[in-house]
C-alpha cells in the first residue's frame, strides 16, 4: 500500500508583487520519482527550493514524513540535493566531497570512509576518491554530486536540472544511472527539468507546471496521451492542431475543412452545433494515405519533406493548418514529393479535444 | 621599427628609468658607507641595531593581528554582501574606499578624541589598549585592499550554490565559512594579508601619533639623523614589499581551480 511521504499543501510563493507559485498541492508516495516539468519561469525550481528550505512559502505548508518542515532551515531537513552547476566543493577531493555531509553529521571516520567507498562504487568511480573536481568531466562531477547527496542517507532527494549542463550522450546515460540508483535505494525523489524526454523516461509521475500552477499531475503515459489542458498537450510532445466546427454534438461529429470526423463518444460534452474547437493529434497517430483501422481521413498537400535518416518527417497542409507526421525510411520506396496531393488518416480515438 | 612601437618602447624606458634610477642610486649609496669601497656596513649597522629588531618585531606582530582582524571582519562581510545583500555592494565598496580618501592623520586624531583615557572606551588609557587601537586603525587603513582582494576571490566561485550545497548537507554558517568559503578564497585572502603586511610595516602617522614603537617611526628617526643607514633601510623596506608581492604571485598559482562552472 502506498504511503504519502512528502505532502505539499496549498503552497504559494510571491516575491513582492509577483506570484511565482500559486496554490500548489501534491502528495508524493515513499520511494516515488516525481518530475516537475515546465518551461522556464513556470515556478518549478522555486517550488523545489521551498521543499529544500531555501525559500519560505508565502502560504501553505510542506510535510516530510508526517512532520511539518515549512519553517525548518535547509540544514535541519535531512534532504539530499543535486544542483545544475554540480556545486562540488573545489577545495575538497572527491572522497572529501562525498564525506562532507557525513562529517558534518559527526559520523566516526571509519564508518564515513566505508560509506564513501560504498557510494563511489555505486556511482562507478571507485578509484576517483583522491581526485579534485576540476580533474573530472561534467558527467563524473554530477555523479560525485549525486553520491555526496546520497551519502548521508537523506529522507528525500532533490534534483535541480542535474543533466542540463551535460552533452546529449552523457545526459542519456546519466539519467538511466540516476533512475537505477534511485530505484535501488528506494529514495523519494523530486526531479526538476524542462526536458520532456527526461521527465517522460524517468518519472513515476510528472507534475506539468505552467505560470506557477500544477497544470496536470499524472503518469508519463497519462500526461502524454491524455493531456488535460491545451498547455500540457502543446508542451509535452509534438502536437498537430486542427481547427474544427461542431456539426452534431450528439454523434460527436466535427467538420474539419470539407470532411466530417466522428470523435469518440462524449468527446464533445457541453459543445453546441456550430462551436469552433481545436483538435489535436500526435504525429505518431497519423499516417500518409489510407490505412485499415484508421477510420478518419483528411485531404491535403505535402508542403515539406525532411530526411532524418531512419525517419522522414513530412508536413502536410490541411486547409489553414499544417500537420506534421513521421514515416519510416524504406530504401525500396521513394520519399514523398513536395506539392503532391495526399490523404492523411488517423483513428478518431486518437483525436484530443483541447479546452 | 614602426613609429608606434618606437613610442611604446620610449615610454617604457622613460617609465622604467623614473622608477629604477632612484632605486639604484639609493642602493648604490647604501653600499658606500666605507670610504673608497662598496660594503654592506650600513646593512650590518641597521640589522645589528637593537631598535631595528624591536621596532620591526613589534610591527610584524601588529601586522599579524591586523591581518587576523581584517580577515575576521572582511571575509564574512564580503560573503554576506555577495550572498544576501548584493544591492548593498556599492555602499560597502564606498565605505571601504574611505580610508583612501580620509588621511590617516584625520583618522588618528578622531581616535585620540574618541578613545582617550577619559572616554567611555578608554583604549588610550593603557599600552595594550593603544596597541589594540593601532591594530583597529591599521585594519581600517588596509580595508580597501583586503575587501577588494576578498571580493575578487569570491567572484571566482559560485558563492550561492556552494553555500546551498553545504547547507543542504547539514552545515551551519560557521562550517560553511570555515570549511568551504575561506579555503576557496584563501589565495585572495593571502593577497590581502600581504598587502596589509606591507602597509603596516611602513606606516608612520598612526604609530607616531599614538606613540607606539613601530618600524615606521624608527625609519623616520633614522632618516633624520643618519646618512647611509636610511638608504639601507629604504632598500630593506622595498625588499620586504617586493617579497610580499612575489609571495602573492606564487600563491596565486595554487588557487583551487573552480569546478563550479559547467562550461
Amino acid at each position: 500500500m502506498s504511503e504519502t511521504f512528502l505532502s505539499i499543501q496549498g503552497v504559494r510563493k510571491a516575491f513582492g508583487q509577483t506570484t511565482v507559485v500559486t496554490d500548489f498541492n501534491l502528495d508524493v508516495d515513499r520511494g516515488e520519482f516525481i518530475s516537475f516539468l515546465g518551461p522556464s519561469g513556470c515556478g518549478k525550481t522555486t517550488m523545489l527550493r521551498m521543499v529544500a528550505g531555501f525559500e519560505e512559502p508565502s502560504a501553505g505548508r510542506i510535510m516530510i514524513g508526517g512532520k511539518d518542515v515549512t519553517n525548518l532551515k535547509p540544514n535541519q531537513r535531512n534532504i539530499g540535493m543535486v544542483f545544475q552547476a554540480y556545486a562540488l566543493f573545489p577545495n575538497l577531493t572527491v572522497a572529501q566531497n562525498v564525506a562532507f555531509g557525513l562529517k558534518v553529521a559527526g559520523m566516526p571516520k571509519a564508518e564515513a570512509d566505508a560509506r564513501v567507498a560504498e557510494m563511489l562504487a555505486i556511482i562507478k568511480l571507485p578509484d576517483f576518491g583522491e581526485r579534485y573536481p576540476y580533474q573530472l568531466s561534467g558527467g563524473q562531477q554530477q555523479r560525485v554530486a549525486l553520491a555526496r547527496a546520497l551519502a548521508p542517507k537523506p529522507k528525500l532527494l532533490l534534483l535541480d536540472e542535474p543533466l542540463s549542463a551535460l552533452d546529449a550522450k552523457v545526459r542519456v546515460s546519466l539519467r538511466e544511472e540516476i533512475r537505477s540508483i534511485q530505484k535501488k535505494l528506494g529514495i523519494t525523489t523530486i526531479f526538476v527539468t524542462h526536458d520532456q524526454e527526461e521527465a517522460l523516461s524517468m518519472s513515476d509521475r510528472i507534475v506539468v507546471m505552467y505560470d506557477g500552477r500544477a497544470e496536470q499531475v499524472g503518469s508519463p503515459f497519462e500526461i502524454y496521451n491524455r493531456p488535460s489542458t491545451k498547455f500540457v498537450a502543446n508542451f509535452v510532445g509534438t502536437l498537430n492542431v486542427l481547427d474544427g466546427v461542431v456539426s452534431n454534438p450528439a454523434t460527436a461529429t466535427v467538420r474539419v475543412n470539407d470532411r466530417e470526423i466522428t470523435l469518440k463518444k462524449g468527446a464533445l460534452n457541453g459543445a453546441k452545433a456550430g462551436d469552433t474547437l481545436s483538435l489535436a493529434l500526435r504525429p505518431e497517430a497519423i499516417v500518409l494515405g489510407k490505412q485499415a483501422g484508421r477510420d478518419s481521413t483528411l485531404g491535403g498537400k505535402i508542403s515539406d519533406v525532411s530526411f532524418l535518416g531512419s525517419v522522414i518527417r513530412v508536413r502536410v497542409g490541411v486547409g489553414k493548418n499544417a500537420v506534421s507526421l513521421d514515416t519510416f525510411n524504406s530504401p525500396t520506396s521513394p520519399p514523398p514529393v513536395v506539392g503532391e496531393e495526399t490523404e492523411i488518416s488517423f483513428s478518431a480515438g486518437d483525436v484530443l479535444v483541447l479546452h | 621599427m614602426k613609429v608606434s612601437r618606437f613610442w611604446a618602447w620610449a615610454t617604457f624606458i622613460v617609465g622604467a628609468a623614473y622608477f629604477f634610477i632612484p632605486l639604484i642610486a639609493t642602493l648604490e649609496f647604501s653600499l658606500r658607507m666605507r670610504r673608497g669601497e662598496y660594503s654592506f656596513d650600513a646593512y650590518r649597522v641597521v640589522l645589528g641595531d637593537i631598535r631595528f629588531q624591536e621596532t620591526f618585531g613589534y610591527s610584524v606582530i601588529i601586522a599579524c593581528f591586523t591581518i587576523v582582524l581584517g580577515v575576521v571582519l572582511v571575509v564574512p562581510t564580503a560573503y554576506w554582501i555577495r550572498l544576501r545583500m548584493p544591492h548593498l555592494r556599492p555602499v560597502v565598496e564606498f565605505i571601504t574606499l574611505l580610508p583612501l580618501i580620509i588621511p590617516a592623520i584625520v583618522i588618528v586624531f578622531g581616535y585620540i578624541r574618541m578613545y582617550g583615557s577619559n572616554s567611555p572606551i578608554p583604549f588610550l588609557g593603557s599600552t595594550r589598549g593603544t596597541d589594540v587601537l593601532l591594530i583597529i586603525g591599521y585594519a581600517t587603513l588596509a580595508l580597501p585592499y583586503m575587501y577588494r582582494a576578498v571580493d575578487t576571490g569570491l567572484r571566482t566561485i559560485d558563492v550561492r550554490t556552494l553555500t546551498e550545497a553545504a547547507q543542504v548537507h547539514g552545515a551551519g554558517w560557521t562550517t560553511i565559512i570555515a570549511r568551504i568559503i575561506l579555503p576557496n578564497v584563501l589565495i585572495a585572502v593571502l593577497s590581502g594579508a600581504f598587502l596589509t603586511f606591507a602597509i603596516v610595516i611602513g606606516e608612520f602617522t598612526m604609530a607616531s601619533l599614538l606613540n607606539r614603537p613601530a618600524f615606521g617611526p624608527y625609519l623616520q628617526n633614522i632618516g633624520a639623523n643618519r646618512a647611509y643607514e636610511p638608504a639601507a633601510l629604504a632598500v630593506i623596506a622595498f625588499a620586504i614589499t617586493w617579497g610580499c608581492m612575489s609571495v602573492i604571485q606564487v600563491l596565486s598559482r595554487f588557487a583551487p581551480k573552480s569546478a563550479n562552472n559547467p562550461n
